[in-house]
Formats: C-alpha cells, sequence, structure tokens
C-alpha cells in the first residue's frame, strides 16, 4: 500500500540521521585529539547507518524505483524534513558536543517509544539503533560536563553553544502533520511523551555541568516541513554533487 | 559452473545442504576482525534450504543481521557469503538482513571469544554491564590480552571499528582493544 504519511515520516527520521552523520563526518580528521576524532567519526558512521536503513524502508514503501541512493541524493532542501538543529554548522568542539548531546538524547527516548510502532520494521530500526544512540548519549553528557564544568575557557564556550543552538531545540517536540497522523495510526511517536524525558535529563545533565539554561524563549522551526536555514543547501550541494554530475555513477 | 554431484536433489536432504552451507560460512570471516567467521561473530540467523524444481538444484536463504547499524563491513561478509556459495556451486543465492532481535554480543561464540583474545582483542564480558546513559559510569574490569592482568582502564568507548574500545593496561603499559558489550 502506497502510504504517503508513513514515507514522508520516514524520511523525517531518515533525514535527520543523515545530515547530523554529515555534519558529524566533516570532523574526521580535525577532532581535537585522536581518540575523540575518532569518536566523532564512529558516531557519524552510526547515524549514517540509521539513515540508510530509514531510506531503504521508505524505498521499500515508496516504489516507483526508489532507492536508498536516489532518497538520499535526488531530494532537493524543500523535500527535505529534518529538523534544523541538525543543519547548523559545527560551530567548535563546544557547539558540536552540545548539538549532539541535544540531538542523542532526543533519539534516545524517541527510539525507545518507536520500539513499540504497530510498524514493525520501523520498531526494528529503532531497536537495533537504540543500543548505539546509547553510547551516544553517554559521550556527549560526559563532555558536556567535562566542558561546563571545566576551565573558563571551556566554561565560556559551552555558554555560548548554548545560547546559538537552544532556540533550535523546540523543534523537535513540535509535531508535523505527518508525525500526528503516525500517531493516530499508532506507528509515530507522540512528541509530548518525550519531550517530559527530555528536559529532566538536559536539565540533569546541565546542572552537572553547571550551566544554566535558558528560560523559555522563541523557538526556531519549520524544517521538518521543507522550510530550511540556508546551510542545508550547502550540505546537499557538497553531498549531493557527485551523483547530480555524473548520474548513475557507482564505484 | 556444473552444480557438483553433492548438491543434486536426488542425493542429498536439505538438512545435509545446510550442514553443508554452515561449514563454508565458517571460513567466511570479518574483514576487520580476520579471526573470527561469521558464525563465530553470530551474525548469520538462519539459513533456509529448499528444492529449486526448476533448476533441479537448491536455493538457499542466508540472513544475517548486522553488528552495528553503520558497520561498513557489513557488506563486505555479505558479499563474501554470496562468493563462498558460487564458488561451491550454488547459484540460486539470496543474502537478506533482519533488525530485530538486535544483534548483541551475546550471539558471539565461545571458541569466537578465544580466537578474539588469542589474536590481542579483549573479548566481550560474558555476562554483559547493563548499557546505560548515565555519564561517568564506573567501568567494568577488563582482561588485558596479553599480560592478563585486569589492572587496565579506558581510554576511548569509542576504537579502531564501530564494534571496539580503546583501553590500556596499567602493567604492561601496552594499549588494546576491547570487543564492547552490545
Ligand atoms: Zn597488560
Amino acid at each position: 500500500m502506497h502510504n504517503k504519511t508513513l514515507i514522508d515520516y520516514t524520511l523525517h527520521l531518515a533525514d535527520n540521521a543523515l545530515i547530523i552523520g554529515h555534519r558529524n563526518s566533516e570532523w574526521c580528521g580535525h577532532g581535537p585529539v585522536l581518540e575523540q576524532d575518532i569518536a566523532i567519526s564512529n558516531i557519524a558512521l552510526d547515524l549514517i547507518g540509521q539513515a540508510r536503513n530509514f531510506y531503504q524502508y521508505a524505498a521499500t514503501v515508496s516504489g516507483n524505483g526508489a532507492t536508498e541512493d536516489t532518497l538520499a541524493y535526488l531530494r532537493d532542501a524543500i523535500d527535505f524534513k529534518n529538523i534544523l538543529l541538525v543543519e547548523l554548522p559545527n560551530g567548535d568542539w563546544a557547539q558540536t558536543i552540545l548539538k549532539q548531546f541535544f540531538f542523542s538524547t532526543y533519539q534516545y527516548f524517541l527510539y525507545q517509544q518507536l520500539q513499540n510502532s504497530k510498524d514493525a520494521q520501523l520498531a526494528a530500526i529503532a531497536e537495533k539503533a537504540l543500543k548505539e544512540v546509547t553510547y551516544h548519549v553517554r559521550w556527549s553528557s560526559e563532555w558536556v560536563i567535562r566542558l561546563g564544568d571545566g576551565t573558563l575557557e571551556s566554561k565560556n564556550r559551552m555558554l555560548r553553544a548554548i545560547d546559538e543552538i537552544w532556540s533550535y531545540t523546540g523543534e523537535m517536540f513540535l509535531a508535523a502533520s505527518y508525525e500526528l497522523q503516525g500517531i493516530r495510526e499508532e506507528y509515530a511517536v507522540d512528541l509530548s511523551e518525550i519531550q517530559k524525558n527530555w528536559v529532566q535529563k538536559i536539565t540533569s545533565v546541565c546542572i552537572e555541568a553547571t550551566l544554566p539554561l535558558p528560560a523559555d524563549t522563541w523557538m526556531q522551526s519549520g524544517g521538518k516541513e521543507g522550510k530550511h536555514t540556508e546551510y542545508l543547501g550547502f550540505i546537499l550541494a557538497d553531498m549531493q554533487f557527485l551523483q547530480r554530475a555524473y548520474p548513475d555513477a557507482d564505484w | 559452473m556444473e552444480i557438483p554431484n553433492k548438491h543434486r536433489i536426488v542425493t542429498t536432504t536439505s538438512e545435509e545442504v545446510k550442514q553443508a552451507v554452515l561449514f563454508l560460512l565458517e571460513s567466511v570471516t570479518d574483514p576487520e576482525v580476520p579471526v573470527l567467521s561469521v558464525i563465530d561473530l553470530g551474525v548469520v540467523r538462519d539459513i533456509i534450504v529448499n528444492p529449486n524444481p526448476e533448476s533441479g538444484g537448491w536455493s538457499i536463504i542466508v540472513q544475517v543481521t548486522p553488528t552495528y547499524t553503520g558497520c561498513p563491513a557489513m557488506d563486505v561478509m555479505k558479499t563474501t557469503i554470496r562468493m563462498a556459495l558460487l564458488q561451491a556451486g550454488f547459484t540460486d543465492i539470496s543474502i537478506t538482513s533482519v533488525l530485530s532481535p538486535a544483534w548483541t554480543t551475546d550471539w558471539m561464540s565461545e571458541h569466537g571469544k578465544e580466537k578474539l583474545k588469542a589474536y590481542g582483542i579483549a573479548p566481550p564480558q560474558y555476562k554483559q554491564a547493563v548499557c546505560t546513559p548515565d555519564s561517568f559510569q564506573e567501568e567494568e574490569a577488563i582482561q588485558c590480552p596479553l599480560c592478563h592482568s585486569y589492572h587496565t582502564r579506558l581510554v576511548s568507548q569509542f576504537g579502531s571499528t564501530a564494534c571496539k574500545a580503546l583501553y590500556q593496561c596499567h602493567d604492561c603499559k601496552e594499549p588494546f582493544d576491547y570487543f564492547k558489550c552490545h
């Protein structure tokens, strides 16, 4: 059965993982120390692997000759359904870490619930990925604490990172139309449920990191519906150039 | 290629063919940890053998499960499995992926763990600790595969491949890989 809403929801999950995975891969060879360069590259690999699983599934549901590659390489920015948070530039290590911590914590609670999805394949992908995301949450939260409760320099950078990123966290819990429909059909995750857990985890880690969190503020949104920052265009130009210039290139 | 006589339906049962496939897969190794076969690693979930009435041969389905979602070695393992079966004369081969239940290091064979240790990689703990996202957890005591000391420390949760963490031994001072619990 051709289910546009299920495809959109699956693409949303795939796009989130692909774009933050791509951002993390930009650190490969540039990490602050070798072990952390390896860590963030490993996390990139996990996330791109998750994206592949979701794209493969979306391609199966779509039919029409779609493949994981056509979905990743031949859609335009307006078709991408990732949240704005994941397309933000990496900035310094503090911003990258904070972005990863916010996102991994979100993925952790999201996948925990997605395991109960009525859609067996979404549930299976989530069950598999959850084990890896558990390591991502541990790793990123430890860095938030280390930097926040570290030197004056590292703390200032974390405070600046919070200022830069905080207004992009609200979109995670703002359900798009395909999420609302998916919740009704019991294959998508109810975001209001996971928001409580997310806030609790972020708050407890930030207390340990001696980092104050901003009060409620205006939140950015639009990514889930295809309205992106200009940064996504640059990511896609980088990522899709080869397939666009040399269609069906293979090696 | 001619289908070897032993794989003809007339001379064998599907159970015998399944055993033959299993035997073949014991020689297909993980490209990143070449001492482990795909059977040791626990990534082969099922082998389904059915007679193919059209060719008179056998149809083989090998179900594999990835260790890590993004593990690039999986594609290589699938190709190597296919090649091993082709070389043995099977032509009707399909290799499918299953994700659930998710792979765990508990599925690694005891034999595989021994081979890992001999190769210089600390094998996953027998009873794995519960993996939780809590920060700064007390680390498990991992035995150094070189001098067998438990006096070791975690250097990084992420190592040279997705499945490994990096450790260092306080006694012999050597760094080593730990096949982390999953
Ligand atoms: Zn030692």
